[in-house]
């Protein structure tokens, strides 16, 4: 047992899927457990921060790090995990590109702080209490964890040596990296994506593309899409054409567009800017000839002025890991 | 780059202005205005390209991402296209990237698309004018470090 190299997982800001995509290995997990001494994953199991503190550094062989970066406990459990693992992986969106809770980068945190215990319509707040770091009670002084200005990926408080996109990551893909590890195959340069592909989902999408040109962009509840045509051609916004590929295209396959959860594919720095290069190049307008430069600019806003959150669908999974990272003031 | 900045409403603060101006319209409107002698601001820094339809927006978001206070795409009018439609489909670009910008608090003003062709030099002249008093009276873009 004592010989077995050790396997950790731990969760961040996160949801917990990448924990249940884990397990969805099925029986797979088994060949997991006698491959490895699984020893951490507060999810799972009861091991806690004070046996991982106990460890020498180096001592886990790999560790799975989900989840954001969002407080200090996020950061320290990070650095933490880092001294001890002799490999640190980025598991899932969340901690590759900062995902949904990333989509907070877009408000302050003042904001986020008065929306939830605040304004919410389900909320009775009478005394207007926000969490603090700091809270003096008759028995002496609580403490919470500090709640950051920004969310943040792995990469951007710690040194991470490969990254597992997707929201979750798939199983199989999950296996693939574990069987290779497990075998012994040699694993590509620091810093590479694993249990991905290089380029976008299109070219795992069965759906026939021809040439493109959009008249009318369609919310997903606002059409039902033919089987064969390309989605995209039919008027969705399929991020497919701006995400990673490695996910099967899954998404496409039962007539939903791609939301983009593996996140840019190789050599693109933001997928957002990158969809709006690719929307802007087959957008139709109609015949332009002879017509004034403003009735473009109108013909152009009337086409995109059907969807009314560009930035959140764009960046859904990916905004602190763009080239902003979120708001600047 | 971010040294130089200064305050919102301080005289000093000089804004810096990336322009991507396309090689066969464009570019050839600001030289023209170059050969004329027409005085225009210093604060445009431009970077040619061979179409305005070669701007990719990851482009423009480097650019206010490594410091600049705005950033001005220059075409060819609609029909003069030396690629026939690589200025629609900056213009398509260019209107979508907008509503991408508003989230991030970069106000529209800070990117500006506009049509200037090759013997346009005064209309590049007036152009650049009104860009570089726009964000200078909007005040330097202060990305958090």
């Amino acid at each position: 047992m004592a010989d077995k190299p050790k396997l950790s997982m731990y969760w961040a800001a996160a949801c917990g899927g990448c924990e249940i995509a884990l397990v969805n290995l099925n029986e797979k997990i088994l060949d997991v457990d006698a491959a490895f001494d699984f020893m951490f994953c507060p999810c799972l199991l009861d091991t806690k921060k004070k046996d991982i503190e106990a460890l020498p550094d180096g001592a886990i062989a790999i560790t799975l790090f989900n989840g954001a970066i969002r407080t200090a406990e996020n950061e320290e459990m990070a650095c933490l995990l880092r001294k001890k693992s002799q490999t640190l992986i980025a598991f899932g969106s969340c901690s590759a590109e900062g995902c949904i809770p990333g989509l907070a980068n877009f408000h302050t945190r003042d904001d986020l702080m008065k929306a939830v215990y605040l304004d919410n319509a389900t909320i009775d707040n009478p005394g207007n209490i926000i969490p603090r770091p700091e809270t003096e009670v008759a028995e002496g002084t609580l403490q919470l964890p500090a709640f950051y200005d920004r969310v943040r990926t792995l990469a951007q408080v710690t040194d991470v040596d490969f990254f597992i996109p997707g929201c979750p990551p798939e199983p199989h893909q999950i296996w693939n990296v574990v069987s290779a590890v497990i075998a012994g195959a040699p694993l590509p340069p620091k810093g590479g994506v694993l249990g991905a592909g290089r380029s976008a989902v299109c070219e795992e999408c069965d759906r026939k593309k021809e040439d493109k040109k959009i008249a009318k962009l369609f919310r997903t509840y606002e059409l039902v899409p033919g089987k064969e045509a390309c989605l995209l051609e039919q008027g969705l916004i399929c991020m497919g054409i701006a995400t990673r590929d490695g996910c099967g295209a899954l998404c496409p396959k039962v007539n939903m567009p791609c939301t983009g959860c593996y996140g840019p594919p190789e050599g693109v720095l933001d997928q957002g800017a990158k969809m709006v290069a690719a929307l802007g190049s087959i957008i139709d307008i109609g015949d332009t000839k002879g017509l004034a430069e403003e009735e473009i600019f109108r013909r152009i806003d009337a086409v995109f002025g059907s969807i009314p959150d560009y930035a959140g669908m764009f960046y859904k999974y990916s905004l602190p890991g763009s080239i902003l990272k979120g708001r600047i003031s | 780059m971010t040294a130089d900045k200064t305050v919102r409403g301080d005289t000093a603060f000089e804004p810096k202005i990336i322009g991507f101006l396309c090689n066969w319209c464009s570019y050839a409107g600001a030289d023209k205005a170059g050969t004329a002698q027409s005085p225009y601001p210093p604060n445009v820094n431009v970077i040619r390209v061979m179409c305005s339809g070669r701007i990719d927006p990851q482009f423009v978001m480097k650019a206010f991402e490594q410091g600049a206070d705005g950033v001005i795409i220059l075409a060819c009018h609609p029909g003069d296209c030396h690629y026939k439609e690589g200025n629609y489909r900056a213009a398509q670009r260019y209107r979508l990237l907008l509503q991408l910008l508003e989230p991030f608090g970069i106000e529209r003003e800070r990117c500006r698309f506009d049509f200037v062709s090759a013997g346009e030099g005064d209309k590049f002249v007036q152009v650049i004018t009104e860009m570089v008093e726009t964000v200078r009276a909007l005040g330097p873009l202060i990305i958090p470090a």
